[in-house]
């Protein structure tokens, strides 16, 4: 019997990426260089040829993502990655990819803005970015890994509910997650759930692109497999084509948001920590989780009821989750790298049911454990 | 059946809620009808083509063909093309594009595409004007032109894409207008091809806007202006600068031979490839 024991590795975050990224079937990566997201970048032009895949180096972060969607189209899994100002080039074609349904990856590793701002430091700043950058209406999944092992893991999952929603899906990502290096255990492929996104079986005179097979998702087939269809930007008709009547484009953006949306009870991914009995809850992501598990750990040791709630999904907000904490909590915590922007979200879904602290951090530096721990210590009721 | 039946019942979208969106006199059928005719005799399965554009008048043409195709965004065809192209070989790209299109907005993507030698034949439509904007300068607008963004005169000298594209490194650059309808049909055929990144820059009209700075009202006027003003390459060669200005000089321009990138990555994964 083969002996199923796994090495431990040690692994930087964006190395990590890449390894998940393969797993799950990422055969094209294109992208621009910029710091801190580039290792991604260099190590898939190592390793993609190595795996019959292909990789590029772009113009520029709109070329990128064009590319990535232009292979998708042609039947590959596809993503790229990148930083703040190469993400706030690339909303042009993420809303392209949420009209045309093309399934892609994009990790935002997160660096303090706005502008080039602070190039190797770590921020949460995109965000809203990431929810709303795009112009016009549009659903959008992002994913907040907050440890190495995470990193590989949502990278799989964002290139499963990329497929299985047809739609762009974001990591966004911090500096601090993506640089760090952690010993992890990887998992054989084999023991994955890797999804693909649906074909169709009919034949090609009975295929309409976008008409709804009651999953909200239509079937996708590869340019070449002898499907002929068209794709546009353009608001279209269940057969591709531009349309400006009513009854055809309301059907169309209903179904964008409510392919998604239906599943809203499938997207609850977070990790509790000593919540059962918490007075106060500290809602957090990305490296703040990390500190904020210590600080929960410390707290708990001087004899206060508090928790942790580590959001692994961003977008779609988790409203369940969050409602339940708030429910059942005095006081929430919700410590940021930004000026407060999930705090919002939380503050949205209250309804006055709980009060919510905020703790703010935007010199370039991460929170320290210190830090929340004596937030909380400030709010204990 | 006539030849144009037969093109129309085979290429053209019956499912496809024509009329189609262009102004009547516009060039962009003309050019069509002559990817469509090329095609036809190229012996191409219609599976294998994927036809890509921008935003644009000529970001429409697309949809009308049963081809595999694909509306992009403003001035970034070549991207998608790139993705395409690299993600599976075995297809054959084709890009129309606008002169906003892809010498504005998308004229990074335009120079890197022509660099970097992925084999599409991209075509350039221009008309030199933003015709569905309601005609704004384009960067192939006549210097002086008056246009709706410059109502005093235009006071940008404009581009030649084909000089562009060859300083670029496009392996193949030519230029018809669509009223030498056979050249253009042979360039198309050349471009088609062509190992590599291939640009015909194509000279039409915008009936709607080009009239007012060409002083010219109907589509017969222009269509002659462009007879009685090309020149073929081989006469220009024979013209000092002087004599050649404000001449369309038509033909092919460029054609070298150069290994593209695909090919270059693809025997790569040969190289590489552990699967």
């Amino acid at each position: 019997m083969k002996k199923a024991v796994k090495k431990q590795v040690l692994l930087q975050g964006n190395e990590a990426c890449v390894a998940g990224a393969l797993m799950a079937g990422c055969r094209f990566y294109a992208g621009y260089p910029i710091t801190p997201a580039t290792e991604i970048m260099e190590i898939m032009a190592r390793k993609l040829p190595e795996v019959g895949g292909v990789f590029i180096q772009m113009e520029d972060e709109i070329a990128s993502l064009g590319a990535v969607i232009g292979a998708s189209l042609a039947g590959s899994k596809s993503m790229t990655a990148t930083s703040g100002p190469g993400f706030s080039l690339m909303q042009e074609h993420i809303g392209f990819a949420c009209m045309t349904e093309v399934p892609c990856v994009i990790v935002d590793v997160m660096r303090p803005g706005p502008s080039t701002g602070l190039p190797t430091q770590p921020s949460q700043g995109d965000v809203m970015q990431a929810r709303w950058g795009a112009h016009g209406d549009h659903p959008i999944i992002a994913l907040a890994p907050s440890s190495v092992y995470e990193f590989f893991e949502l990278t799989v999952q964002a290139f499963n509910l990329s497929e299985r929603y047809r739609t762009p899906v974001i990591i966004l990502v911090d500096e601090v997650v993506a640089h760090m290096r952690e010993g992890v255990i990887l998992p054989s492929k084999e023991t994955l759930v890797i999804e693909e996104r649906p074909r169709p079986t009919m034949p090609p005179e009975w295929y309409i692109p976008y008409a709804d097979p009651g999953t909200g998702v239509p079937p996708m087939p590869a340019f070449g497999d002898g499907y002929r269809y068209h794709v546009t930007g353009l608001y279209h008709d269940v057969r591709g084509y531009p349309t400006v009547r009513t009854d055809e484009v309301e059907p169309l953006i209903n179904r964008l948001f409510t392919k998604i949306s239906k599943d809203f009870d499938r997207l609850q991914w977070f990790d509790s920590f000593e919540t059962t009995d918490a007075r106060v809850t500290v809602i957090a992501y990305g490296c703040v989780a990390r500190a904020a598990r210590r600080a929960v750990q410390k707290a708990r040791e001087k004899g206060l009821q508090v928790g942790l709630i580590n959001l692994k999904i961003l977008w779609p907000f988790m409203r369940r989750t969050v409602s339940g904490i708030l429910a059942n909590s005095k006081k929430v915590l919700v410590p940021e790298l930004n000026v407060g922007q999930i705090s919002r979200e939380v503050k949205r879904v209250n309804q006055s049911r709980c009060e919510v602290v905020t703790l703010n951090k935007v010199d370039g530096t991460s929170i320290k454990p210190a830090e929340i721990l004596q937030k909380l210590e400030e709010i204990y009721p | 059946m006539r030849e144009a039946d037969h093109l129309v019942h085979k290429y053209l979208r019956s499912s496809k809620r024509f009329p189609h969106i262009w102004c009547a006199g516009c060039g962009i059928g003309i050019f069509m009808q002559a990817l469509i005719r090329v095609i036809d005799r190229s012996g191409y399965s219609k599976d294998d083509i994927v036809l890509i554009s921008g935003i644009g008048c000529s970001g429409r043409l697309p949809v009308y063909i049963d081809f595999n195709t694909l509306h992009t965004t403003h001035g970034r065809a070549l991207t998608f093309a790139t993705g395409i192209k690299l993600a599976n070989p075995r297809l054959k790209v084709i890009t129309v594009m606008g002169d906003g299109d892809a010498v504005a907005i998308g004229g990074n993507h335009f120079i890197h595409a022509a660099r970097r030698n992925v084999e599409i034949a991209s075509f350039i439509l221009n008309n030199n004007v933003y015709g569905m904007t309601g005609g704004q300068t384009s960067p192939t607008t006549p210097y002086g032109a008056r246009t709706a963004s410059s109502p005093y005169g235009n006071l940008e000298p404009d581009f030649d894409i084909c000089r562009l594209a060859e300083a670029a490194g496009a392996v193949f650059v030519a230029r018809s207008t669509v009223f030498h309808t056979q050249l253009l049909e042979r360039l198309i055929s050349l471009a088609l091809q062509k190992k590599g990144f291939a640009v015909v820059e194509v000279v039409s009209q915008c009936v709607t806007y080009g009239g007012n700075f060409l002083k010219l009202k109907s589509p017969v006027e222009m269509m002659q202006w462009q007879k009685d003003n090309s020149i073929t390459v081989e006469k220009a060669k024979q013209l000092s600068e002087v004599e050649r200005e404000g001449k369309i000089v038509i033909g092919v321009l460029g054609d070298r031979e150069r290994p593209s990138y695909h090919e270059q990555y693809q025997s790569l994964i040969g190289e590489k490839s552990k699967v």
